[in-house]
């Protein structure tokens, strides 16, 4: 399979792809045969999906899992705190304050 | 090129690659006057440490008397106010029976700031200028202990600097010296993986433990060892940071689990338990980064590796930081503080293995003498808070 060279495949079984080069907004990417057109700026190191994941499916990143689906997410999606969950302590923002806890 | 380190030798028979003269407060009290001593002394070999409490505390104590006798340090002066609970009797016997020069200032029996500036930095000086003189030895690799963090991390950070930074821990390993890598509350996911690597069934045991102690701990405290720039930088979730700061263990089988300030035996891969014994009593386990570097510097590391993504500047008092950007955007962005550029694997430009070759022929170089990039800057960074610690149980160094 040819992968966009903005993109790495960390392992065969995962369900999401790592950006290496910055994919700015409105620029299409290959994956899997499908063009999907990035509706926002993809950073290094962000994730999208490889294929469509459903809700409560594991993210699968070099092989192990990382947390899991919180909403359907489609092919090529952004994949991120927004649509995945720890399955350990949850992750926290700028915003946190100690009584939310 | 030769790889033979001139080194100092210490009495107990470590060797250090620098030979520094630390200034200790035993209070935030004695802070100032601590700090004057080694501002107007402005030599990069007299450096400043501390503890700012005033209540006492075992974990403290253990932590500051094996920083008074670390290989890379030559001397220590000692300064306290006079009325805090620090041991300082306990400390100044520890350093002066490693055969080191120690002295001790008591701000309130010597005339007060100006005076214990003044005397505290004449000895110092004369400290630092003896000490000089001191002949180097050779030191082989498998003398050397090399420790490893991360700070900053981003997507990239386990994809490239990371597991680079695994291969030059292999290669160390290889030829004898003692690695050190640490955060058990930054391995939660990784138990399992980590317990099959452990050369002993108990010892696994041990490791599944510590991190089982680390989640419980950080469930407690109400937030993960995640920060808001791990997020910025594409990590989602603790499993998907704890996944790339893993890597930087390599491959190699571990040898044995340590506590802050435990000296490992010589040779082999040390998991460090960074996380307090019982209940939360004293807060976070590690406030940042610069915390867990102290504690690894504590039991022996002669120098760091700190791998970061997002760009950490840091470096520390009395043993060097080398840092390795896995982030090749971050790389241009802070290219006076990076050391290697491990960004070059993100763009397909480099292999792990070079990178890894790379990182290890810097180790050797900055063991040499060479600055690293934080050294050079003068970043001397440095905390000790309160923690408590049991001992190690026997399973943890199956090879003493």
């Amino acid at each position: 399979m040819n992968l966009d060279k903005r993109l790495i495949s960390l392992s065969s079984k995962d369900n999401v792809l790592v950006c290496c080069r910055q994919i700015p907004m409105n620029e299409a990417v290959e994956i899997n045969g499908t063009s999907v057109t990035m509706p926002l700026t993809i950073n290094v190191g962000h994730k999208i999906a490889r294929q469509a994941i459903a809700e409560g499916e594991l993210i699968v990143r070099c092989g192990m899992p990382i947390g899991s689906a919180t909403s359907p997410i489609a092919l090529g999606a952004h994949v991120h705190s927004h649509n995945i969950k720890s399955d350990y302590t949850a992750s926290h923002d700028r915003n946190a304050t100690q009584s939310e806890q | 090129m030769s790889n033979m380190i001139p080194a100092y030798l210490r009495q107990d028979g470590r060797k250090g690659i620098r030979n520094v003269i630390v200034v200790a407060y035993l209070v935030e009290c004695a802070h100032h006057v601590a700090r004057q001593i080694v501002t107007r002394a402005n030599h990069p070999d007299i450096q400043l440490i501390g503890f700012p409490g005033c209540y006492p505390n075992d974990y403290a104590l253990k932590i500051m008397k094996r920083l008074g006798t670390h290989p890379n340090v030559a001397g220590a002066l000692l300064v306290s106010l006079g009325c805090e609970s620090f041991n300082r009797k306990a400390l100044r016997e520890e350093i002066e029976n490693s055969g080191r020069p120690v002295n001790n200032l008591i701000i309130q029996q010597t005339g007060g700031t100006r005076s214990t500036i003044d005397a505290g930095l004449e000895w110092v000086l004369e400290t630092q200028a003896s000490s000089a003189k001191q002949p180097t030895v050779d030191m082989n690799v498998d003398e050397l202990v090399v420790a490893t963090i991360c700070g900053g991390s981003d997507g990239t950070s386990g994809i490239s600097a990371n597991p680079a930074v695994g291969r030059s821990f292999d290669k160390l390993l290889e030829q004898g010296a003692t690695c050190i890598f640490e955060e058990t509350g930054e391995l939660i996911g990784c138990e399992q993986i980590m317990s099959e690597r452990a050369i002993t069934a108990d010892l696994g045991k041990e490791i599944t433990s510590a991190v089982n102690k680390a989640e419980s701990y950080y469930s407690k405290m109400g937030y993960g060892s995640f920060a808001p720039g791990n997020a910025d930088g594409g990590l989602s979730t603790i499993e998907e940071k704890s996944i790339g700061a893993y890597m930087k263990s390599g491959a190699s089988p571990i040898s044995g689990l340590i506590k802050p300030g435990d000296i490992p035996p010589k040779g082999g891969l040390y998991l460090m338990d960074v996380v307090p014994d019982g209940e939360p009593q004293f807060g976070f386990p590690n406030i940042n980064d610069n915390a867990e570097i102290v504690e690894m510097i504590a039991s022996g590391a002669h120098l760091t590796l700190f791998t970061t993504g997002r760009g950490s500047v840091v470096g520390s008092a009395i043993s060097p930081v080398i840092k390795i950007c896995g982030n090749p955007e971050t790389f241009e962005n802070l290219s006076e503080d990076m050391d290697i550029n491990a960004g070059k694997i993100m763009l397909g430009e480099a292999s792990l293995d070079s990178v890894g070759e790379e990182i290890y022929n810097k180790v050797i170089a900055v063991a040499k003498g060479e600055p690293s990039k934080s050294e050079a800057l003068g970043h001397q960074e440095f905390i000790l808070t309160y923690k408590q610690f049991e001992a190690i149980g026997p399973s943890c160094l199956p090879i003493r």
